[in-house]
């Protein structure tokens, strides 16, 4: 039975980047605010001091700040026909835990969408024609605009101080910039950061082939800088350890180092770490929600009643969590009716590596950033002709190597055997002059009315607790998008002077055992009918109406850029209207 | 009423590899602060054998040696401490699944839905190289792996890759990949883990290893880095000899 603590104002599930700003929004505005954050308080100090941060078995390989899978995991599936199976260890993408969330240990690349992803369904019917979408894509318009979100995305940026070219400017191209990019309102808070070598030479051949090569939006410093709220970064120093780590430099914008040391300060703001919230209470009608319900590491279970609750932890478990709570109507793909699970989408990823002469090229691939890189914009989004090519979607792409972690980026050429004199020889040849960026194709994936999350039949958390089940693959769309785009990247390789250019094309069957990103999107989408969404244009659940729901989980379909920008304006955008909207007149924002 | 105002109080523990091991905690006013928090890692030392038998451990040398052989400029498998490497992760969390999902039914599902093996990392190595002796035992008169030549070695273990040799009770296969994933491990990861001792792995390739800054070589566009390799250990010529 679960003891009760006292009612506060807001309670918030999830202390990632969305928990962190909705906390601080909301305890800004007056409220008495309580997060509960599934895992343990992270900080430099503790988990990752300079001293030993750089340590690539302990993090990269073991998996050191991620979410242990024996906590909870998922099942998986490639069709509705199979039997899905649990993720024992993790590979596709890497579920964060503890406060911060995946804040810790992304790479930071601070990305804003397009103006046209944001309206996708109509624009693309616009100019394509309804045909050309194939029968069993679920895209939808998010029934917000860029233009809304763009003071939010500004906001962002300005938090964490990232580092960028504007390429428009109001509506003015600037030369150096992505000049597909929606209109910002000012230019970004810092410099970009200095590029490598590898990456100078894939922006020289990118103008030759005549495209417009920008350095990627970083969330890792080039200069030291203080944010709005007062709190302070260190400058990057290039160190290759930051996707997967934690920054021991203060260099890289996490919640710990742009907004937890503001929030903590407030006095109607206090956070419970290692408890993990195992239900959200709704009262007898069905359409308000009283609080959550958690366990800590005791075992003990206790209820927070609150006016207000904040679902921001990582995208299947928001779903998970409204699945558990019978909150919002379960997604059938069968009748294609609910909402909660619809949408659900990851990323199509590809990757080319390059082989250059050893005696002409010395790429030093250990100096990197997370979010350091070289990127063209030409084949993302609808910003090219798609008629032609017979798909939709596309991707950013460019040389955005993070690293030459040993372990993992030690590139060898095909036909090499996978051990003895030989493979040494050609790791010993090929580490300083090859190219691997990584995530280099960074395309989109669209929603399918076959691609869901729903609860598990079999399989169990430690609690008892249904597993979300995940039935994922790729479609033909994104195959073919994905072959386009690789092979548009791998030219530029060429162009490069590499002698052997290997192309490693995203192919069929989805592969839960293969990294790609931890983007995973969609399952509570927003929309503007509540037929086929579960929030609507504010993140506020249709059917409860003090219930919001951050996170990418919101997305109706993944666009070919990082998300964390996006789902970061979308949480400022919720609480603005939270602020200027709900507080006065809690109920519905919008009539169903 | 429990409201303990307490503030965050971190045990610096290392235990079973898990660091922030900490109780369930209110955090409030401040960021949570404690003098010397770090989960500091362990550094791994040569020394008697923690989980192998000794002929295990030797035949795991061998082994190393093959996957990673000696050359005139880099040491193998062997010399680089691959073995004591792999000993000491399979004495840790590593060898025994921990903190993986290890929750049932175990059924064998598609390659895109993962290993679904219940089988640790301990016991494929101890099943393995028992197999493994027992192949060679009957196909060469009664010798264990160690005694055969390198030649011989090498082809033992390329049937084992091709999947022409069956092990009893383990997949054969599955040994051999987890012997390619876990004998380069040893050689590039740091070495406070056991392996790339006097970081020869690193050495090898020009890796640098945690240096941690590079702003005074970003700008160095094709010029080799000249700095030598520092581990979390620090360098051997850094420790002063007694006088």
């Amino acid at each position: 039975m679960a003891r009760k603590l006292p009612a506060k104002d807001v309670v918030i599930v999830g202390l990632g980047w969305t928990g962190s700003i909705m906390a601080y929004e909301l305890a800004d505005a007056g409220l008495d605010v309580v997060a509960i954050e599934r895992g343990p308080w992270r900080n430099t100090a503790t988990d990752y001091p300079p001293n030993y941060a750089a340590d690539e078995l302990r993090y990269r390989i073991r998996h050191e700040l991620f979410l242990r899978p024996e906590q909870t995991t998922f099942t998986f599936r490639n069709k509705m026909a199979q039997t899905a199976l649990p993720i024992r260890s993790w590979g596709a993408f890497m579920p964060p835990n503890g406060v911060g969330g995946g804040g810790v240990h992304w790479n930071a690349e601070t990305w804003r969408f397009l103006p046209s992803d944001f309206v996708l369904r109509s624009h693309l019917i616009e100019r394509y024609g309804a045909g050309f979408l194939p029968d069993d894509m679920t895209i939808q318009d998010w029934g917000v605009t860029y233009d809304e979100l763009e003071p939010h995305y500004d906001r962002f940026e300005y938090l964490c101080g990232t580092s960028g070219q504007a390429g428009n400017l109001k509506g003015q191209i600037v030369e150096g910039g992505n000049p597909f990019e929606g209109p910002r309102s000012r230019p970004y808070p810092n410099p970009p950061q200095d590029q490598p070598f590898g990456h100078t030479l894939f922006a020289k051949a990118a103008r030759e082939l005549g495209y417009k090569p920008f350095p990627q939006p970083s969330g890792n410093m080039s200069r030291a800088y203080q944010n709005p709220l007062g709190v302070r970064l260190g400058p990057c120093t290039y160190c290759g350890f930051c996707e997967w780590f934690g920054c021991g430099n203060y260099a890289k914008a996490t919640p710990q180092t742009t907004i937890l040391p503001a929030l903590l300060r407030k006095p109607n703001f206090s956070a419970r770490d290692n408890s993990e919230v195992t239900r959200i209470n709704v009262d007898a009608s069905g359409k308000r929600a009283t609080g959550v319900t958690f366990v800590d590491t005791d075992g003990n279970e206790w209820e927070q009643p609150a006016d207000l609750v904040i679902l921001s932890a990582y995208t299947i478990f928001n779903v998970q969590l409204l699945l558990l709570s019978q909150i919002g109507k379960p997604y059938d793909p069968d009748a294609n009716s609910g909402v909660i699970g619809r949408n659900f989408t990851h990323q199509t990823i590809s990757d080319v590596t390059s082989f250059f002469d050893p005696e002409k090229f010395i790429f030093n691939p250990f100096i990197a950033s997370g979010a350091i890189g070289t990127c063209i914009d030409e084949f993302n989004g609808d910003n090219f002709d798609h008629g032609p090519h017979g798909f939709v979607g596309g991707g950013y792409m460019g040389q955005v190597q993070t690293n030459g972690r040993p372990i993992e980026t030690t590139p060898v050429p095909p036909g090499t055997p996978r051990w003895g004199a030989q493979w040494k020889k050609a790791v010993k040849e090929n580490y300083q002059s090859a190219l691997k960026p990584g995530t280099g194709v960074h395309g989109s994936m669209y929603s399918y009315r076959d691609v869901y999350m729903d609860l598990d039949p079999t399989y169990k958390d430690r609690f008892g607790r249904p597993l979300a089940r995940i039935t994922m693959d790729f479609h033909d769309n994104e195959i073919k998008q994905n072959a386009f785009l690789t092979d548009k990247f791998a030219a530029i390789f060429q162009a490069m002077g590499a002698r052997q250019v290997v192309k490693e094309y995203r192919k069929a069957p989805y592969d839960v055992t293969k990294y790609q990103t931890t983007h995973l999107c969609g399952g509570a989408i927003m929309g503007s009918d509540p037929n086929t969404s579960a929030l609507n244009r504010y993140l506020q659940i249709w059917d409860v109406p003090n219930l919001f729901v951050m996170g990418a989980s919101a997305f109706p379909q993944n666009a070919g850029y990082n998300p964390t920008g996006t789902l970061a304006a979308l949480a400022y955008w919720s609480a603005d209207a939270i602020r200027t909207k709900y507080l006065k007149s809690p109920g519905h924002l919008i009539d169903a | 009423m429990m409201h303990r105002r307490h503030f965050l109080i971190y045990a610096a523990l290392w235990f079973a590899g898990t660091t922030s091991l900490t109780r369930a905690s209110i955090i409030r006013d401040r960021m949570p602060w404690a003098p010397y928090p770090s989960s500091a890692p362990r550094f791994e030392r040569p020394g008697p054998w923690q989980f192998f038998t000794a002929d295990e451990a030797s035949a795991i040398e061998a082994i190393a040696d093959r996957i990673i052989p000696p050359d005139p400029q880099t040491p193998g498998g062997k010399d680089a401490g691959c073995a004591v490497f792999i000993d000491r992760q399979l004495k840790g969390p590593y060898g025994s699944r921990a903190g993986l999902y290890n929750l049932g039914p175990h059924v064998k599902g598609t390659k895109e839905q993962g290993a679904q093996s219940a089988q640790t990392p301990a016991e494929l190595y101890r099943k393995g190289l028992a197999n493994l002796d027992r192949h060679c035992a009957t196909s060469f008169d009664g010798k264990k792996f160690t005694q055969l030549s390198a030649d011989q070695q090498d082809d033992v273990l390329k049937k084992i890759e091709a999947g022409e040799i069956k092990f009893h009770g383990v997949d054969a296969q599955g040994f051999f990949d987890a012997l390619l994933k876990d004998v380069p491990e040893g050689f590039f990861s740091d070495p406070i883990h056991g392996g790339n001792h006097n970081m020869v792995g690193w050495s090898m390739i020009g890796f640098p290893g945690i240096r941690y800054d590079y702003r005074d070589w970003v700008h160095r566009h094709n010029e080799r880095y000249p700095y030598p390799p520092v581990s979390i250990a620090g360098r051997a010529d850094w420790i002063p000899h007694p006088t």
